[in-house]
């Protein structure tokens, strides 16, 4: 089984965000980066998949010469191949970036490619969709259980508390959420090959597209609140009819 | 409802930070009887968000600073008495031949110490760490008594037993916004919850530390620096351990890395990475922090050199593919220029204290030790090297203390050289001959900022001259920041005369009419002398111990001026400041005076070819100090001698400096003047002479009586610590300082070693020797004799064993070397009747 996994740098999302003064980053001086939580789980699920059927998993991201970091950290926890669609800095819009992964995967065909959801930093829940139309391929979005055997996926999802089942036959595009499985952490020697491995490289040309990034705004919300109940036993009331009223007891 | 209490608008103390130190601080407060003390943080308990929170939390006693090993013992004992340290042992593990020796030295200090201690061979690591692969290795040092605490449980404990006893109001999530300080004093510290008017702020606050003294006016030499750490699991052998750890902590010291089981996780620990300095104004808030503000996010590239070395020390239990990284963070932690901790009152302000740079190892000990410092009392624990006060501001730059940080970061588990020399932030302070020094190539060796030539290359010819009489070190670790060219000038001194740049002395003038009054009550001495006298004075704490020693000459009715070591000039300045009495005025001259040291046998010739004044022995008595007159410069001269010879100190406007030396230096050449580093003033030439040096004979822990340095007659007048001083007089000391010669100074494989100082004295049948009081005996300062043949030691001696020409053991390496007791007491080896000084 062939797969390729698609995974985009972001910044690491822990606790306020701060926009930089011109309004046109979220600041990143004290986060850090990484991949959204669903790509890490499509990581994770590609891993599994391989391990199970065989194959290898590709690693593909499509951002600035800094995302080799992503593409290491998915090498760390079992990806095989890495491959860098090296941006000069400018955020491609879903149109040129699912031409851009499409184009990669006519160059190097793969059965299955798992995406996340949707991206944590743009949030447009486009690329999935619009890399199977390019390739025309069946897609299934928004997956949470995926069986792969070498016939066809079987994908589902949950909505509105009913299960959705879908078959697609391969290749397939599947996009899938947190939750599909528990990512595992990478370990020492894992961390020792990625750091050696050598990462693929090519330069898709960037293309103007609709939607144009004017300006960010943290919105204002409710801050975080905690609120003590008590100290000791005298709190025990007050936190029993909490977990009641959050069904926790009943 | 929070977890605050309510604002006060009046406090005793507030104490910022709630950390292991904040917290251990306001018990020892408590305990001591202070009412009403505020704790304020800016985060959450019982985890704030600062170092504490992220801590490895073990604990290695050895430690080759006295202090911070007796930090480290009174912090482990808090500890185990809190029910929060669990024993593990540790081995620090040797890859290179050179570490093998090192382990030795550490174990011959541990022994000084009294700290367990063996060097084990590989097989016996891997019995004790069986996860190990010792073929990696090639040997080890087991330190036992190596363990783990919970401080953030430490810390919630005494901070809540203060809570209870009624003696403090803890805000939590509170955010300090300015302290205020009018006339010298602090007043009041404004916060989120209010304003709390107070007379004492006492900053806690780790990495944010000198962020919070800026509000206060004042600059503390601290930078937060990131030390990286990962955790890994699970591990499979752990998952049949019980509790927090089973197995000892690797110290793995030529990786500059550590391996520490935490419950079913191997924590694994760098000081190998590059220096990453985090200004403390970059350090994230609580809000916008990923994990908390001091837990920053991983590097992983800085790391990544490093899991390769792991792997290779334990590679089935790190290279199991199960095992995962779970957590990897940049930590941030607290370094000062010189790696101690800053404790006590800041010199800006008042009322403005610092409890900071502390490590878990030392908190509850720094603790302790401020809070008797706030109640006015003598610190358990001699904390004069981490005294808050004692940096000059060039060293509480962030320039400086950024470049000592980044210096210092990657020698945390080097194998470092008591004589070390930093390179960073050089030269700052410069003698008016520098350029005439670094002609004669002088080796420079830095203190308190100056410059001062250790030795000067140019007097090589000298070795020729002296071959045989030189000590010559042929070891390699005792050749280094040495030369026999120091024991060459040393001799030419004693045969003719020296030339010694003492610029780096700290000139204090105390003047008005209460000049007097504030010199008799620092000083042990009598000060009421006539005008023109030189006395040499020790300064007592309130216990008898050493707080100084140095000299005070009398200029005039209401004009004293202390003449002290650059070392502690800024501790002393700071103890004078606190102790004027009304009518009294501090002056800090040291950058408007030179000293120049002229002493030999023909100093007296030298001078009176430059000077018309009368220098005769009649003329110009011993102990005496008066202007005179050399080439066009009105020179203060000051008739005394740490080096045993008849001389001068010659104090010189410092503008005016290199014009003395030269006319000095053209006069001194036919006499055989040489110029003569600091290597004989401050080691071998006192050494002979058993001149006592304040920090390593004369320190807190013993007396006047103990160093042999008791006067006849105790002046009327009261001093500090006089009442403790008649006290010691009446009792016969239990220890004596004793000068030791070393009989042999062969080593096992024929090879001459030298003692450089801090080793364990053992009885000849290789027993430590510890006084009644539970103090051991070691190597205070050790030296050359060259003009008495033998290599000299320093010790104060359980008075049962300072008896003349006792037979006694020194260990140094891991080797026992025979020596004597030379004097017992402080009649000099050399020139014993001082009729040198006094000719």
């Amino acid at each position: 089984m062939e797969i390729l996994v698609c995974v985009k740098r972001v910044p690491t999302v822990g606790g306020k965000i701060a926009v930089t003064p011109d309004g046109q980053e979220v600041d990143t001086r004290t986060s850090g980066f990484s991949v959204s939580p669903h790509e890490e789980c499509a990581v994770e699920e590609a891993v599994q998949i391989t391990e199970r059927l065989g194959g290898t998993v590709s690693v593909l991201t499509l951002g600035p010469e800094a995302a080799i970091e992503q593409l290491r950290d998915a090498l760390a926890l079992g990806a095989h191949r890495a491959v860098l669609l090296e941006t000069d800095g400018r955020e491609f819009g879903p149109i040129a970036t699912a031409a851009a992964i499409a184009a990669e995967v006519r160059a190097h065909p793969c059965d299955l490619v798992l995406l996340g959801n949707e991206a944590a930093d743009t949030g447009d829940y486009q690329v999935g969709i619009r890399l199977a139309h390019q390739l025309g391929w069946p897609v299934a979005t928004g997956i949470k259980n995926l069986t792969v055997s070498s016939e066809g996926v079987v994908a589902r999802r949950e909505y509105r508390g009913v299960e959705e089942a879908y078959s697609l036959p391969l290749p397939a595009v599947v996009t899938v959420k947190e939750g599909i499985n528990l990512p595992r952490y990478p370990s020492l020697p894992g961390r020792l090959r990625a750091k050696r491995a050598a990462v693929e490289r090519s330069a898709p040309a960037w293309a103007a597209e609709g939607l144009r990034k004017q300006a960010l705004r943290v919105p204002v919300g409710s801050r975080h609140q905690a609120t003590v109940l008590g100290h000791g036993p005298d709190a025990v009331p007050e936190l029993v009819r909490i977990l009641a009223e959050i069904g926790v007891l009943s | 409802m929070t977890s605050s209490d309510e604002t006060p608008a009046r406090a005793s103390a507030v104490i910022i930070g709630a950390g292991i130190v904040g917290n251990s601080l306001v018990h020892h407060l408590a305990r001591l009887g202070w009412q009403d003390l505020v704790l304020v943080d800016k985060g959450p308990m019982p985890n704030p968000g600062g170092s504490t929170g992220h801590a490895s939390n073990f604990i290695f006693p050895i430690e080759y600073s006295k202090m911070m090993f007796e930090l480290t013992t009174d912090s482990t004992s808090q500890y185990q008495e809190l029910g929060v340290f669990t024993q593990s042992g540790g081995i620090e593990v040797a890859r290179i031949p050179e570490r093998m020796i090192e382990l030795r030295r550490r174990c011959s200090q541990a022994k000084s110490w009294g700290i367990p201690a063996e060097v084990i061979t590989p097989g016996e690591v891997n019995k004790l760490v069986p996860y190990l692969d010792e073929t990696v290795i090639l040997g080890g040092a087991y330190f036992p008594t190596v363990g783990v605490v919970d401080s953030l449980r430490a810390g919630t404990l005494m901070r809540e037993g203060a809570q209870r006893s009624g003696a403090l109001t803890v805000l939590a999530s509170t955010e300090v916004y300015g302290i205020t300080v009018t006339d010298g004093r602090v007043r009041g510290v404004s916060t989120s919850a209010g304003e709390i008017a107070t007379d004492n702020v006492v900053i806690c606050c780790g990495v944010w530390s000198p962020r919070i003294a800026r509000m206060a006016g004042a600059r503390l030499a601290l930078t937060p620096t990131v030390h990286q750490m990962i955790s890994v699991g699970p591990i499979a052998l752990f998952a049949d351990t019980s509790g927090e750890i089973s197995y000892p902590i690797v110290r793995d010291v030529d990786t500059n890395m550590y391996e520490r089981q935490h419950g079913g996780d191997m924590e694994v620990g760098s000081y190998a990475h590059r220096p990453i300095i985090v200004p403390p104004d970059e350090i994230p808030s609580i809000e916008s922090s990923v994990l908390s503000p001091t837990e920053m996010p991983f590097t992983q590239e800085d790391f990544d050199p490093q899991l390769e070395q792991a792997l290779e020390l334990m590679p089935e239990l790190l290279g199991d593919e199960r095992a995962g990284i779970r957590y990897a963070i940049n930590g941030l932690i607290s370094m000062t220029p010189d790696g101690h901790p800053l404790l006590g009152e800041m010199p800006e302000a008042r009322g403005l204290w610092a409890a900071a740079a502390s490590w878990i190892k030392e908190g509850p000990g720094c603790g302790r030790a401020v809070a008797e410092l706030m109640s006015g009392q003598v610190p358990t624990v001699d904390v004069h090297e981490a005294d808050a006060a004692r940096f000059y501001p060039h060293q509480r730059t962030v320039a400086h203390v950024r470049a000592r940080a980044r210096e210092g970061f990657n020698k945390m588990y080097g194998i470092v050289h008591p004589a070390e020399q930093w390179e960073s932030g050089r030269p700052v302070r410069v003698s008016p001959v520098y350029d005439r020094e670094r002609s004669l190539d002088a080796v420079f060796f830095e203190t308190a900022g100056w410059e001062r030539p250790f030795w000067y290359a140019s007097n090589a010819d000298l070795l020729e001259r002296y071959a045989g009489r030189l000590m010559e070190r042929p070891a390699e670790w005792e050749s280094r920041w040495w030369s026999p060219v120091i024991n060459a000038e040393h001799l030419a001194m004693r045969d003719a005369a020296g030339l010694v740049d003492l610029s780096a002395f700290a000139v204090l003038e105390i003047s008005g009419p209460g000049a007097l009054e504030a010199v008799q009550t620092l000083s042990v001495a009598q000060l009421n002398v006539p005008v023109g006298r030189v006395v040499y004075t020790s300064w007592l704490d309130e216990n008898g111990g050493f707080r100084a020693d140095l000299t005070v000459m009398r200029l005039g009715e209401d004009r004293f001026r202390v003449v002290t070591g650059g070392a502690t000039g800024m501790s002393d300045a700071a103890w004078i400041a606190r102790h004027l009495p009304p009518g009294a005025f501090l002056a800090d001259l040291t950058s408007a005076w030179t000293t120049i040291g002229l002493w030999g046998p023909r100093a007296r010739d030298v001078l009176a070819e430059v000077t018309a004044d009368d220098v005769s022995h009649a003329g110009f008595p011993f102990g005496t100090c008066r202007e005179i007159e050399i080439g066009g410069v009105v020179v203060l001269a000051s008739r005394i001698s740490y080096v045993g010879e008849l001389g001068w100190e010659l104090h010189v406007p410092i503008e005016q400096g290199a014009r003395v030396w030269d006319t000095l230096w053209e006069a001194g050449r036919p006499y055989g003047l040489v110029p003569v580093g600091i290597g004989v003033y401050g080691t071998t030439g006192r050494l002979e002479k058993g001149y006592r040096a304040f920090g390593a004979e004369l320190t807190p822990d013993y007396t006047l009586i103990e160093a042999g340095m008791t006067r006849p007659k105790v002046k009327e007048q009261p001093f500090i610590g006089k009442e403790a001083y008649l006290r010691q007089r009446a009792e016969s000391p239990c220890a004596v300082l004793c000068t030791l010669t070393v009989d042999s100074v062969v080593s096992a494989d024929g090879t001459p070693r030298y003692m450089l100082g801090g080793e364990p004295i053992l009885s000849v049948s290789g027993e430590r020797l510890v006084d009644a009081q539970g103090r051991p005996s070691y190597v205070t300062s050790a030296g050359s004799g060259p003009s008495v043949g033998k290599h000299l030691l320093m010790a104060y001696l359980p008075a049962s064993d300072a008896v003349q020409d006792n037979s006694l053991l020194v260990e140094y390496m891991g080797e026992a070397f025979p020596v004597t007791v030379a004097v017992a007491g402080a009649t000099p080896l050399f020139d014993p009747s001082n009729s040198r000084i006094r000719s």
